[in-house]
């Protein structure tokens, strides 16, 4: 208790600073995922064959290559200078953000993509058969359809997510995965200040695995 | 593959199919085109930064670095499949005494985040040399998930199965042993192995504790100035091993899953309860 209470101010920063990479990471990929989502299902093949492309490439690197990538190596490419964040924790703050982004918006493609995917052709054919236009068809025939099955796996997908931002704790983001690095500093027992961060990590997942589970149960249809 | 969503293209469509082609042939030729740029203007493709791969220490050094990683993958995996197969048995138990405990720890090592895991090892148990620390810590996290994975291939076999092996006399243990995993397991080959490419990648987090692995290997060597700092083409080469492996692991799961649709002996399961575990493993 007591490693928690001296070092709040690490804790309360650290966290905060975690649910707020979860949230803007969580927004972009969801975008740039579903932006994915709708190449590869085009009719158009150069599209189909770039979604494809990412989603291989992305899904097969690990996360903290991705990170490697974009805090050692892309400042090198010049296209955007350390220099112009300002300052070299700003820059390093947005390379993680970048890196999570680009990573889990391959697997939101891939849960969107079998979401529609899992609706039968004959649901669109019927649609087009009653003379829905396509905005029609996506907004009352498709999606509604797909959100069911997309909407559990997606949960799982945010929880990863949110998991996966301690990794920033490698690359001098200071988060909730940095904090026993800062604690081992004040000479602290790390054993116990992490076991605090696990707790608070369940504390945080615990509830989107339930609202995973009652979303499935309750969406589970036959068809 | 499209035919949900679009309809057979018209005259019409299929001119505007055409010029999205070619924008987006176009927007794609331009973005590798400016990245090939960027490359040439920061001299990414001197001969300087590309010399290290001719270097015999240097190949050494990478085989070691890509043997460290393989190692951590083989044990993990391993300890892995056998902690899933203990708990998803102690999931599955009749007894509450074993089966609440068991889910509580599947549940509790799927929350926590692996760094986190491996920093407690690392850190706050002092395991000793790195690769304690990442294994033990691979092996709760995926074995946790698997654990899942298998008790959502038990469940979701047919209960004729297990009808049949009680009625011709065979104990829990033996119907859970002789007819439940081994049909489960077949039924989730794809869920296991792609959980075992999530393995393989997470293994890359021992780099957070100077495990020497890839990509340890890769910022040693793109940190050198004897190479002229070459991080951006090791990166590329690191990437691509990663890239090779993964792939290698999800042809033999596609491999291993046609094989398995010839077999008669596998249970046609209705809904496949695979799939969203696959597209969850992140």
């Amino acid at each position: 208790m007591d490693v928690l209470l001296d070092n709040l101010d690490l804790y309360g920063p650290g966290f905060l600073n975690t649910v707020e990479l979860f949230l803007i990471s969580a927004v972009g990929s969801l975008v740039l995922g579903t932006i994915l989502a709708m190449l590869r299902v085009a009719p158009v093949p150069v599209l189909r064959a770039t979604g494809a492309a990412y989603v291989t490439l992305i899904r097969n690197t690990p996360l903290t290559l991705v990170f490697f990538f974009f805090t050692f190596a892309f400042p090198l490419l010049e296209i955007v200078t350390p220099a112009s964040f300002g300052s070299a924790a700003a820059y390093y703050r947005n390379a993680a953000l970048a890196a999570l982004i680009l990573y889990t918006a391959a697997f939101v493609c891939e849960v969107v993509r079998s979401g529609i995917n899992t609706v039968p052709v004959g649901q669109a054919e019927a649609s087009r058969a009653l003379g829905l236009t396509f905005g029609q068809m996506l907004a009352s025939v498709v999606l509604p359809q797909a959100g069911r099955a997309v909407v559990p796996p997606m949960v799982s997908t945010m929880i990863a997510l949110l998991k996966n931002t301690t990794i920033a704790a490698g690359f001098s983001v200071f988060q909730a995965g940095s904090i026993s690095l800062n604690l081992s500093d004040r000479g602290e027992n790390q054993l116990i200040g992490l076991l605090w961060v696990a707790l608070f990590f369940v504390v945080l997942v615990t509830p989107l695995t339930l609202l995973q589970r009652s979303l499935e149960k309750r969406w589970s249809i036959a068809r | 593959m499209s035919a949900v969503l679009f309809d057979v293209p018209g005259p019409r469509a299929r001119i505007r199919h055409r010029l999205y082609a070619v924008i987006g042939a176009a927007a794609v030729v331009g973005v590798i085109g400016f990245v090939v740029y960027r490359f040439w203007v920061t001299g990414q493709f001197s001969a300087e930064k590309w010399s290290w791969p001719q270097y015999e220490y240097v190949q050494l050094q990478l085989l070691s670095a890509l043997g460290n990683t393989l190692r951590a993958f083989a044990f993990g995996a391993v300890f892995a499949l056998l902690f899933g197969a203990i708990f998803a048995a102690g999931q599955l138990s009749d007894h509450k005494i074993i089966r609440v405990p068991s889910m509580l720890v599947v549940e509790l090592f799927r929350a926590v985040p692996l760094v986190v895991l491996i920093f407690m090892f690392h850190y706050g148990l002092s395991l000793g040399a790195p690769v304690y620390s990442v294994v033990v810590a691979l092996t709760l996290y995926n074995g946790s998930v698997l654990a899942e994975v298998f008790r959502a291939g038990v469940l979701s076999l047919p209960r004729g199965q297990s009808e049949a092996a009680y009625a011709v006399g065979m104990r829990k243990t033996q119907v859970m042993r002789l007819v439940l995993l081994p049909q489960a397991v077949r039924a989730m080959l794809p869920a296991i192995i792609s959980q075992l490419v999530v393995l393989l990648k997470d293994s890359a987090l021992g780099f957070l504790i100077t495990y020497e692995e890839l990509l340890n290997e890769a910022q040693r060597i793109g940190r050198s100035f004897e190479f002229g700092r070459p991080l951006v083409p090791v990166t590329i080469v690191v990437a691509a091993i990663y890239i090779a492996m993964c792939l290698l692991l999800t042809w033999l799961a596609t491999y291993l899953e046609k094989r398995n649709r010839r077999d008669k002996k596998v249970i046609e399961l209705e809904k496949k309860p695979a799939e969203d575990v696959v597209a969850a493993a992140v």
